[in-house]
C-alpha cells in the first residue's frame, strides 16, 4: 500500500470488489438444476475476467472477498505488495491465480471446519450481509486515502438463495452503499432470482444480471462490465443490458 | 395578522438594536480592510494550532478528538437506552422555522447567518429523509414580524430546498409567537400517531409578539408539540422556557461547525415520550409498480403518463412517487425499502469496546495485525500497536475509522455478520 499515494489516479481508474459465493451447499448440491457450471470452471471464468480488468489499466484494483457458509474473508487484494511481485517461477500459473487459489483453498477448509460444530438445518444461504459489510468498510478506507481515489464498485457473484434472516443487515448495507454512491452489480448464477440483489442493484444504480447460458459467463461479465469499468467502453454491447426486474419486495 | 409592538421583551429588543448599531460600525471598519487582512482578522487561523510539550506548534489532532467525541456521544446514547425501554417515533411531522429577521443578515457567520443556515438546512433535510423515510417536513420563515409558510408538510426534499433557496432575504423583526401560532394550527390537523415537532433556527435576540407568548407555549404543550431551538447569537430565556416546557432541546451554536453538529443531532428520531405518542396500528399499502408502457392518469399531477408509477392496492389509483398518501382513499403508501431504512433505529448495534493499552503492550503478538473490516494495518511503523476497538459479541478488532463508519452509517458489525453461529444473537427479530 505504501506506493499507492504516489500514483496519479485519473477518472477512469476503478476498484472492483468481487464477492465470490463459495457456499459448499450450493456448489456441491445436486439441487442446482442448471448443473452445467462446476466451481472450477466458474473460477476459470472469474479469474479471466479479473485479469482482463487489471489488463485494461495498470492502476485498476481488484479485491476478492469470499462469501462462505460460516464465514467471510478477504481472498485477494491486487494493491498489496505481495500481489504485485510477479513470480511466475513455476512457469505455469500467473501470480494472480496461484496466490488467490491458495488463499481460497485455505478459506474453504477453514469454513468447512467451522461447520462441523453445527450441521445445517435446511438453510443453505451464504453470508451475503457479512461480505457486503466487509466490502463497504474496505471502500471507506479507499475513500479516506485522499481526494484522488479509484472509483469503487461491488460485484456480487451469488449462487445460493437469499437468507431471510439477513434481510435487515443486507438492507442496512445497501443503504450505506447508496449513501456513499457505490453501485452494487449482481450476477446471479443460481436457479432462482435473488430478491436481495435485485433490490441492491436497483437502489444503488448497479446492473442486475442473470445469465441464461452459464458456460458463457466470461462473455456476460465482460460485456456487462462495459458499464462497470469505463475503459470497457471500447467493447460494443450486442443488446441492451438487463434491467433489474424491480418488483417491490412484499 | 395583527402586528403590534406591545411585546414582553421590549428591553431585550432595545439592547439588541444597540448591539446591531455597534455591529454596523464594525462592518464599516471591515470594509476598509484589504481582503487578505480580513482573512487574518476573521478566520482566526491561529486557533487551530496547539502547543505540544516541547513548545512546538502543531495542528490540533482532529481525528482523535472527533473519535473521543463520538465515543462520548455513543456512551450517553447507550446509557439512556439501558435505563429504559425506548420507544422511537418513526413517523415524524417536523416544521423547521427559519428566522429571517434583520439579525439573520449579520456577518459573524461567514458570509452571513442566513446563508450558513440555508446551507446546513439543505444538508439536514437530505439527512432527515435518509433517516426518516416515512416522515414529513414543512418550512416556515419569520420576516418583518410575520410568520409565513414556505412549504407545506411533504416528503420530497428537493421541493423544500428549492423553495428555501428562492426566498433567502432578511428584514424586520422576529416573532416567536406568530411562528408558533401558525405551526400549531398546521400540526393540530395531523393524525395522532405522528410525532409533532418544531425546530426553530433563531438568529434574533428578541421577539416581537402581538400577544402573550406564554399562552402560546401552553397551547403547544397541550397539543404535544415538541419544540427545539438552535440559537445563533446568545441564550434567550423565552427559548429555553419553550424547550423546557415542551420537552425539546435548546442549544446555542458557537461557530459554523458546531451549528452543523447541533442541527444534525435532530435528524435521528428522538425517543418518544410515552404519553405523547400512543402506540397504535397504522394501515399501510404496498403498491405494485405498474408495468412499462401502460398509460394511465396519475392522481398526483392529474396528467396521463406512460409506464412507471405505482398502483394503490385499495383504490387502484396511480401515484408517481413513494412514500406518499393516496389522494383518493387516503391510504399511506410505502415500499418495503422505506420501512427497512428505519430498522436500524430499532436494532442498534452495540458500541465497541476499546482494547486496553495494557493488553496491547503485553501480548500484541497474539492480536490480529489488521483491522477486520478494512484490512488496514493496526500497527505503528515501529511495530507498536495503535488504538483499536473490539466488538463485544464477535471479538473482532477494528480500526477507529471503521468503528465510526460502522456505527454511523453501516449499522452492521462485519464481524458478527461474517459468522453464522452469532446470527441468532444479533438478529432478535
Amino acid at each position: 500500500m505504501a506506493s499507492a499515494p504516489s500514483k496519479q489516479y485519473s477518472d477512469d481508474v476503478s476498484l472492483l470488489m468481487v464477492l465470490l459465493d463459495t457456499n459448499p451447499f450450493f456448489w456441491g448440491g445436486t439441487n442446482t438444476t442448471t448443473g452445467v457450471l462446476s466451481f472450477s470452471s466458474f473460477l476459470t471464468h472469474v479469474i479471466s475476467f479479473l485479469n482482463s480488468i487489471i489488463l485494461l489499466n495498470q492502476l485498476n484494483q481488484v479485491v476478492v472477498i469470499a462469501t462462505g457458509f460460516n464465514s467471510c474473508d478477504y481472498i485477494y487484494e491486487s494493491s498489496t505488495s505481495e500481489a504485485i511481485i510477479v513470480n511466475s517461477d513455476n512457469g505455469q500459473m500467473p501470480a494472480l491465480c496461484s496466490k488467490m487459489l491458495q488463499k481460497l483453498e485455505e478459506f474453504v477448509i477453514r469454513d468447512e471446519q467451522l461447520s462441523k460444530e453445527n450441521s445445517p438445518t435446511g438453510i443453505v444461504s451464504s453470508l451475503l450481509s457479512g461480505s457486503l459489510s466487509l466490502a463497504l468498510c474496505y471502500i471507506q478506507k479507499v475513500f479516506r486515502s485522499g481526494p484522488l481515489h479509484p472509483h469503487p464498485r461491488i460485484l456480487c457473484l451469488q449462487g445460493s438463495p437469499d437468507g431471510p434472516e439477513q434481510y435487515v443487515a443486507v438492507m442496512n448495507a445497501i443503504f450505506s452503499a447508496q449513501r456513499s454512491m457505490v453501485p452494487i452489480d449482481s450476477c446471479v448464477i443460481g436457479a432462482q432470482h435473488s430478491a436481495f440483489l435485485q433490490q441492491a442493484s436497483y437502489i444503488t444504480g448497479g446492473v442486475y444480471l442473470k445469465p441464461q447460458q452459464l458456460d458463457g459467463l466470461f462473455q456476460y461479465l465482460t460485456i456487462q462490465s462495459r458499464r462497470l469499468v469505463p475503459d470497457m467502453g471500447m467493447i460494443c454491447t450486442p443488446t441492451d443490458p438487463h434491467k433489474p426486474n424491480c418488483a417491490t419486495y412484499p | 395578522m395583527n402586528y403590534n409592538k406591545t411585546n414582553n421583551f421590549g428591553e431585550r429588543r432595545l439592547n439588541g438594536e444597540d448591539k446591531e448599531e455597534d455591529d454596523d460600525d464594525d462592518e464599516g471598519n471591515g470594509r476598509g480592510m484589504e481582503a487578505w487582512e480580513r482573512a487574518y482578522a476573521d478566520e482566526r487561523s491561529w486557533e487551530s494550532l496547539q502547543e505540544d510539550e516541547s513548545g512546538l506548534l502543531r495542528p490540533i489532532d482532529n481525528n482523535t478528538m472527533q473519535h473521543a467525541q463520538y465515543r462520548r456521544r455513543l456512551r450517553t446514547l447507550s446509557a439512556t437506552a439501558a435505563t429504559s425501554r425506548i420507544q422511537k417515533g418513526l413517523i415524524r411531522y417536523l416544521y423547521i422555522i427559519i428566522d429571517l429577521s434583520r439579525a439573520a443578515g449579520e456577518m459573524d457567520f461567514k458570509p452571513s447567518r442566513m446563508v450558513v443556515v440555508a446551507k446546513h438546512v439543505e444538508a439536514f433535510i437530505r439527512e432527515f429523509f435518509d433517516q426518516n423515510p416515512l416522515s414529513h417536513i414543512g418550512l416556515v420563515t419569520i420576516k418583518d414580524g410575520v410568520a409565513q409558510c414556505l412549504t407545506d408538510l411533504g416528503g420530497s426534499p428537493d421541493s423544500h430546498i428549492k423553495a428555501l433557496m428562492g426566498k433567502l432575504e432578511c428584514s424586520g423583526d422576529s416573532s416567536l409567537q406568530n411562528a408558533l401560532d401558525l405551526v400549531h394550527d398546521y400540526l393540530n390537523k395531523i393524525p395522532s400517531y405522528g410525532h409533532r415537532e418544531v425546530l426553530i433556527l433563531y438568529s434574533a435576540l428578541s421577539t416581537c409578539d402581538p400577544g402573550d407568548v406564554m399562552e402560546t407555549i401552553k397551547e403547544c404543550k397541550k397539543s404535544k408539540i415538541r419544540c427545539s431551538v438552535i440559537g445563533l447569537s446568545a441564550e434567550i430565556y423565552i427559548c429555553k422556557h419553550l424547550c423546557q416546557e415542551t420537552g425539546g432541546s435548546y442549544s446555542v451554536a458557537l461557530d459554523e461547525y458546531h451549528f452543523k453538529e447541533l442541527l444534525l443531532e435532530h435528524a435521528p428520531p428522538p425517543p418518544a415520550i410515552a404519553e405523547f405518542a400512543v402506540g397504535n396500528l397504522i394501515k399501510m399499502g404496498f403498491p405494485q409498480r405498474a408495468a412499462e408502457g401502460v398509460i394511465s392518469i396519475c392522481s398526483c399531477h392529474k396528467e396521463a403518463k406512460a409506464g412507471g408509477g405505482y398502483t394503490c392496492p385499495r383504490c387502484k389509483a396511480r401515484v408517481c412517487e413513494l412514500p406518499t398518501e393516496c389522494r383518493i382513499c387516503g391510504l399511506t403508501l410505502v415500499s418495503s425499502p422505506h420501512l427497512a431504512r428505519s430498522y436500524h433505529h430499532l436494532f442498534p448495534i452495540t458500541p465497541f469496546e476499546e482494547v486496553s493499552p495494557t493488553l496491547l503492550n503485553n501480548s500484541y503478538h497474539k492480536l490480529t495485525k489488521t483491522c477486520f473490516g478494512c484490512q488496514q494495518s493496526l500497527l505503528h511503523s515501529g511495530n507498536r500497536p495503535t488504538l483499536r476497538v473490539a466488538c463485544p459479541k464477535c471479538n473482532q478488532h477494528f480500526c477507529l475509522d471503521c468503528d465510526i463508519y460502522i456505527h454511523e452509517s453501516l449499522h452492521n458489525c462485519p464481524g458478527c455478520e461474517s459468522l453464522r453461529h452469532s446470527k441468532p444473537m444479533n438478529n432478535n427479530e
